[in-house]
């Protein structure tokens, strides 16, 4: 292929079996160099072990794998040199500083970037002689991250950089990915939250139990799930029988496809009906209509367009199946 | 060259980890400067007839192995297992440093704690103790340290093999040590001892330790030759290590 010589990671037929448990079934993947690929998928879908696997971490069962043109099975001291790796919940010892702990990862690069310039990067020079210990969630993910780029690597992995971060350690660890594309090494990111891929990534794949079910931007993913609009009133103002015999087909059952949306839950089945529709014109029009012909306001009705959460749950088929493990 | 430098490097930084850890550095250098004291205020320091050397002169080499051990296999296996527990060896995996580095570096700072604790022990048993070396036999200290060091250093890195959490290693490592320096000449002679004490201190490597540093204290060691099987039981013991580790040490978490 003449472009194989631009492509960062290259994985065809990648499988991986535990058992009977067959955690990554046939994985295909390109990244470009350059690239920031977010890697999403549910927990338990073989992001980890998928990574790990390009990592040189762990072996693999089957398909081919060329990580910066080598096969990580085969992983050298040269090759590492060009690699960053971020592991999902990293934790440093406690009792060296920051900055003593990346003077100490230094010595294992041949031309490390200083250490100064690094804490500068990921935004820790503050905290450079602060016992890491005493550093928070966002400030140990960060130093995990300037470990990651001591080496000046060309490509860096990052796993669930964010979870379990409140909503001001995940804001502060974005910031820090962001830097990384100014810096214009490839990054391959795993997450299990999609604003998280959308935020940060150029292209997103998608892996559920396994398998790659998408891949595009969070644009394309939206259309490739093609999930309806929601449209929703208060039984109070226009119930079920008073809908047209069309509308009524098109109501979401409620016993029996169970809640597509946890809010509806609380909510009340009952008491909001809701039509799942790409027809929003059409159907909102014809329950005005219906609903001026049994004399009542329709001040109640809501239309919801898909959410990157719909479209993270229909892609992954969390939302439908329900059986995430 | 490259190598030389990375490992000064590892054995600077497990250096510095050991200082800042009160733990490490009780169990490691107080410690054994205590039993020493205890044990000839217990015992008394008088002038042992039959040799001419003073009471200490039994201790000094026990409270030796007891420091060597303290270094080469608690510190050693207690840290690993932590290291291992936090991901921080999986992340040292992931980059270019060799495996043989990051365990020599810790080697080589387990190496620096027993000069230093050798220097202590020896120093302060012949100024406060009267306890005296015989110059004859220092090659032979020397070579006791040495396979000493390298033997319990791979009983370290064997021993995380059975430490399933950051909670059990010190718990595991005292339960493999403590009651075998009871039967090995360490805390107390096992002169007079029942058989089966006897049989036990002398299958384990601890006693053959201390009696092949004891050497070096000998007042009639000039004309002894040295303790060249009990060096050999002791590197024994350490090969038994060097096999575990390779089969079974990990360097991911277990938790």
């Amino acid at each position: 292929m003449s472009d194989a010589a631009h492509l960062a990671i290259e994985v065809t037929g990648l499988a991986k079996r535990y058992g009977d448990n067959e955690a990554v079934a046939g994985v295909d993947l390109s990244v470009s160099a350059g690239e920031v690929l977010a890697f999403l998928g549910p927990n338990g879908a073989g992001k980890t072990t998928t990574v790990e696997i390009l990592e040189g971490l762990r072996s693999r069962t089957a398909g081919h794998v060329r990580v910066l043109g080598i096969d990580p099975a085969e992983a050298t001291g040269a090759w590492r040199e060009r690699l960053g790796v971020v592991l999902q919940g990293a934790k440093h010892e406690g009792d060296f500083t920051a900055s003593e702990i990346v003077t100490m990862w230094s010595a294992y690069y041949r031309s490390p970037r200083r250490v100064a310039d690094v804490l500068e990067l990921v935004g820790l020079r503050d905290a450079a002689r602060t016992r890491t210990r005493r550093l928070s969630g966002g400030q140990q993910q960060r130093l995990a991250v300037a470990l990651a780029l001591v080496g000046d690597p060309e490509l860096i992995f990052l796993d669930e950089p964010t979870t379990g971060f409140d909503p001001a350690a995940r804001r502060e660890a974005w910031e820090t990915i962001a830097g990384l594309r100014s810096l214009g090494v490839t990054v391959m990111l795993t997450t299990h939250y999609m604003d998280e891929a959308d935020q940060l990534a150029d292209r997103i794949v998608v892996i559920s139990r396994g398998r790659i079910v998408a891949d595009g931007t969070a644009a394309e993913l939206a259309r490739h799930a093609a999930m309806p609009t929601r449209v929703s009133w208060d039984a109070a103002e226009l119930s079920r029988d008073q809908l047209p015999e069309r509308l009524r087909e098109l109501l979401a059952a409620p016993a029996a496809s169970g809640p597509a949306d946890p809010s509806e839950v609380s909510a009340g089945v009952e008491a909001r009906p809701t039509i799942a529709t790409g027809d929003v014109d059409g159907v909102v029009r014809e329950l005005l209509a219906a609903a001026r012909s049994v004399g009542t306001r329709m001040d109640s009705l809501a239309v919801r367009p898909p959410t990157l959460e719909d479209t993270y749950l229909a892609l992954t088929g969390d939302g439908f199946a329900g059986d995430q493990s | 060259m490259r190598s030389l430098g990375q490992l000064a490097s590892e054995a600077k930084f497990n250096l510095l980890g050991f200082r800042r850890s009160p733990a490490a550095t009780f169990f490691t250098v107080v410690l054994p400067l205590i039993f020493l004291m205890i044990f000839t205020s217990i015992f008394g320091n008088d002038i042992i007839s039959s040799t001419g050397a003073r009471v200490a002169t039994l201790y000094v080499p026990g409270i030796l192995a007891l420091a060597l051990i303290s270094a080469n296999f608690m510190n050693a296996a207690i840290v690993t297992v932590i290291r291992r527990e936090t991901g921080v060896l999986k992340a040292m995996r992931a980059t270019p440093l060799p495996p043989w580095i990051y365990v020599g570096g810790q080697v080589a700072a387990s190496l620096a704690l027993t000069a230093l604790m050798t220097v202590l022990v020896i120093g302060i048993g012949w100024v406060g103790y009267g306890v005296r070396v015989q110059p004859a036999a220092l090659p032979s200290l020397l070579i006791s340290l040495l396979v000493g060091a390298a033997a319990f250093s791979a009983l370290g890195l064997a021993v995380t093999c059975v430490c399933p959490s950051e909670q059990a290693a010190p718990a595991i490592t005292n339960m493999c040590v403590l009651p075998l320096y009871f039967v090995s000449d360490v805390f107390i002679p096992s002169e007079g001892a029942p058989r089966w004490m006897v049989v036990i201190g002398d299958i384990f490597p601890i006693k053959h330790l201390a009696h092949a540093l004891g050497h070096t204290f000998d007042p009639f060691s000039e004309g002894i030759p040295m303790p060249v099987s009990r060096w050999l039981i002791i590197a024994a013991w350490g090969v038994f290590g060097v096999l575990v580790t390779l089969r079974w040490f990990r360097w991911t978490p277990r938790g």
